[in-house]
């Protein structure tokens, strides 16, 4: 996001809070509206026509079935009493089905006032690219709503709901993958009657997809384990594609937000010097530091360039990579948790000074902390928890038979990897989470033996070296994750050492 | 509170622009530079548009020459310093350093007469303008050159090119101009400056070389114009000789040779009436003769190597060399300069 679109956001974001003040009541219906024209306000262009359209309005319809599929046998909000008669019953369901309904319409409104954009003239665009016509778009939505009407009278069991977690990550890895991706532009581009020549997987530029799968995944594995709490359709669609984090998480729990939520709606001047901290904060990290840099952080260009007889620069530049990359993204995070804290959310801390811990666990327990939390919550603990009850791998051994080794290399190679295949499906990811993997492996197997064996009298030499170490081995760790392939990724370390 | 904060804010902004204003530190802060320290100095001043050149534009001069490799010390008592002062043609546009006119004179090892070694310093810079070129020959003579030559052409000469953003930088703007907030951009171009500085020591790239590029214009269009001058007659009141004539001044007893500089001459379409993209001929006859004749006046060395080099080895533009055209101009020039 640009430095203009972000100031524009804050403007409309203080202004937004300011009619709260006068309206506390309005909050959700205008974290609502705000959020979904964010969601198309920022989605960026892509060659393939309307496609800059299509894809917020799919990242709605994502959310808007999940909720369908989630919420039809839970309990009433907690705020509803039990029902007296048939009479009231029924009332109170034609209640919340009239919330849904006005929920429906305001979202639909918002999208078909965006539609119209397309017949205005304005100085600056709202959106990347002209919206499709406003025909389309009205049977567009009327198409979703009686879809959505369908799948709201289904109510899927949990195997069901696992098969739907599949399919978002099957959409995930298929927009993920540059082989499928190129597929589906070449599909889309036939359908638009454009150039196939020029399809690439960069066509499938989709803002927010990536968060907005993680926290509709959270939901649906949380309905499984009985733990999902009762939301409106608004508020799930707030807590979904919620603005501030839209782009760049963090990835919040759907009970912590809810209980924010719904939580009266708050903004005093200690609050407001909260948030204007807290953005001026991320803005100069982001801006300042980040953006400055870039312009010696590595890159692609500028590993392939490297002199062999220039080492120490290119130490540099990697330190570069390793800071840019902190300030860049923690930035985001700060004026993510300070527009949140406007409205009312505390959104959950990504960053807790990770260069700065003493080993690569805790540096994974810091760094963009709500996704590291999200895979431990939902892959990492289920997976070691079913490899305690497995045989031994070994031919013919016992249930229970797994050594608690074998169970912490398996659980935190395959979650590393999938973490590093979230960024990108390339062996350089591949090879970043196999190195994450093997030094967090080797951290856990030197603390299991430094306690089993009395070596606490190092341990001040290991906090004094352990942040050096930590830091170089991440940093270094960067040089495959900034770089599009291994040979480039190989040569810089070859430049590293002189060569 | 809130009220208070903003206040305070609001005061801090006031006192710190009011305290930039009184030290106006711009320029100062131009010297300070990481470059012939931490850096090795350029072969060329800083000047480029795109961030893949690792180098930028900017209109500091004390910062320009601070990055540069003839700010890196004392001159050494055995160097018999020659300084190049031009356009982008003596700055060596799509040359790497080494390919540039200083940087083929600087392989050829030349001896000066008195037997010190002869180091040549690349100070040209892109663009046309004469008034450009004396300001950075104004700095230059605080390095102490033995001998300064300035490649000029007639692009550089009309009034109206003299505009250069560097000589515009200059002249002192409106009050406003020099609070911190209107020096924004100024501030960040040294900081840009200085981190490039560690791309340009990793790789000793300073600028983007398009590969491959559109060659100079062999076929023109019928038009005799030159400029906003009129033909048939080119006038030496419409050219800023009087630059000339005030380096003269500068250099005082420094050797100034002054080189009309080669060309590209076409020989296709309408070339009977333009020699090249840039000149018409009967405004560059005209000219060829009124700096000759300015330059016997005044008692100032020329050379005109106009046609000098082959049209082949010309790149981009009619003025700018390939390599091995860099390397035979520096076969004709490097007897006069130890001449």
């Amino acid at each position: 996001m640009d430095l203009t679109r972000l100031l524009i956001l804050i403007v409309a974001a203080v202004l937004a809070t300011l009619l709260l003040r006068v309206r506390p009541g309005w909050r959700n219906w205008v974290l609502l509206v705000m959020s979904v024209v964010v969601l198309f306000w920022l989605q960026p262009g892509t060659p393939i026509r309307n496609l800059s359209f299509w894809f917020p309005l799919a990242s709605l319809v994502l959310a808007g079935a999940v909720w369908a599929w989630t919420s039809n046998d839970r309990p009433p909000p907690p705020d509803d009493q039990p029902p007296q008669t048939v009479f009231a019953s029924l009332g109170r369901a034609a209640a919340r089905n009239g919330a849904t309904i006005k929920t429906l319409a305001v979202v639909g409104g918002v999208v078909l006032v965006l539609g119209l954009s397309r017949y205005i003239e304005l100085p600056a665009a709202i959106l990347a690219a002209r919206p499709p016509d406003v025909l389309v778009v009205l049977l567009a939505l009327i198409a979703l709503l009686a879809l959505a009407l369908l799948a709201s009278r289904l109510t899927p069991n949990a195997s069901q709901l696992t098969l739907l977690i599949v399919a978002f990550v099957v959409l995930f890895v298929t927009l993920k993958l540059d082989l499928s991706a190129w597929a589906i532009s070449m599909g889309l581009r036939v359908l638009n009657g454009q150039a196939v020549a020029q399809a690439s997987a960069l066509d499938l530029r989709w803002l927010g997809f990536s968060y907005i799968t993680f926290r509709l995944i959270h939901v649906l594995r949380e309905k499984q384990n009985g733990k999902l709490p009762s939301m409106s359709l608004q508020e799930f669609m707030i807590y979904v594609i919620f603005f501030p984090a839209l782009s760049a998480g963090p990835i919040d729990r759907s009970d912590r937000f809810l209980k924010d939520l719904r939580a009266p709606f708050v903004v005093n001047s200690e609050v407001a010097y909260d948030v204007g901290r807290r953005v001026m904060l991320g803005i100069f990290k982001k801006y300042a530091l980040a953006d400055t840099l870039a312009l010696i952080a590595l890159n692609e260009i500028n590993a392939a360039q490297i002199r062999s007889n220039a080492a120490g620069w290119a130490w540099v530049i990697v330190y570069a990579y390793a800071l840019r990359i902190y300030f860049d993204f923690s930035g985001y995070t700060d004026i993510a948790t300070g527009l949140g804290r406007l409205f009312g959310i505390k959104l959950p801390e990504n960053f807790n000074a990770p260069y700065l811990k003493p080993n690569l666990t805790q540096f994974w327990n810091s760094w963009h902390m709500s996704l590291s939390q999200w895979f431990r919550a939902y892959w990492f603990n289920p997976l070691t928890r079913a490899l305690r009850k497995l045989p031994s791998p070994v031919v013919g051994g016992e249930a229970g038979g797994w050594s608690q080794s074998q169970i912490i290399f398996v659980g935190q190679v395959s979650t590393m990897l999938l973490i590093a295949l979230w960024h990108g499906i390339t062996p350089n990811f591949v090879a970043w989470g196999v190195w994450h993997a093997l030094g967090l492996f080797v951290h856990n197997r030197w603390a299991d033996y430094a306690k089993s064996h009395d070596l606490a009298r190092f341990a001040r030499i290991g906090n004094l070296l352990g942040p050096i170490l930590t830091f170089h081995y991440v940093a270094l760790g960067w040089v495959w994750f900034a770089l599009p392939s291994l040979g480039l990724s190989l040569q810089t370390f070859v430049r590293m050492v002189g060569r | 509170m809130m009220g208070r904060i903003l206040l305070k804010t609001l005061g801090l902004f006031v006192a710190f622009n009011l305290l930039f204003v009184l030290t106006a530190p711009i320029n100062r802060l131009g010297r300070v530079s990481l470059y012939n320290i931490v850096f090795p100095g350029r072969p060329r001043l800083p000047w480029g548009e795109n961030p893949a050149s690792y180098n930028l534009s900017l209109n500091n001069l004390d910062a320009m020459f601070a990055a540069h490799e003839i700010a890196a010390g004392p001159k050494p008592a055995d160097e018999f310093r020659v300084v190049l002062i031009g356009d982008s043609s003596t700055w060596g546009f799509l040359l790497r350093p080494q390919e540039t006119l200083a940087g083929q004179l600087n392989a050829m090892h030349l001896k000066a007469k008195d037997g010190r070694a002869v180091r040549v310093y690349n100070l040209g810079y892109p663009d046309f303008s004469l008034s450009k070129d004396r300001l950075i020959l104004e700095r230059t003579m605080r390095y102490q050159p033995d001998l300064v030559v300035w490649a000029v052409t007639l692009r550089s000469f009309p009034h109206s090119t003299q505009a250069h953003p560097l000589v515009l930088a200059q002249l002192s703007g409106t009050p406003a101009d020099s609070f911190f907030w209107a020096q924004r951009r100024n501030l960040a171009d040294l900081v840009r400056l200085q981190l490039y500085g560690v791309m340009w020591s990793a790789t000793g790239i300073d600028q983007v070389y398009p590969e491959p590029y559109e060659r100079w214009q062999n076929d023109l269009e019928a038009d005799s114009s030159f400029q906003t001058l009129k033909p048939p007659t080119l006038h030496a009141e419409e050219l800023a000789f009087g630059e000339l004539e005030t380096a003269k001044h500068m250099v005082g007893h420094t050797p100034l040779l002054i080189v009309n500089e080669p060309m590209a001459i076409a020989t296709g379409k309408n070339s009977d009436i333009r020699y090249n993209f840039f000149y018409p001929r009967w405004a560059y006859d005209q000219y060829r003769i009124l700096l000759a004749q300015f330059t016997k006046d005044n008692g100032l060395r020329y050379l005109d190597l106009w046609n000098a080099i082959s049209s082949q080895e010309f790149t981009n533009s009619a003025v700018h060399l390939t390599p091995s055209g860099s390397r035979s101009l520096a076969e004709l020039l490097c007897a006069e300069l130890i001449r």
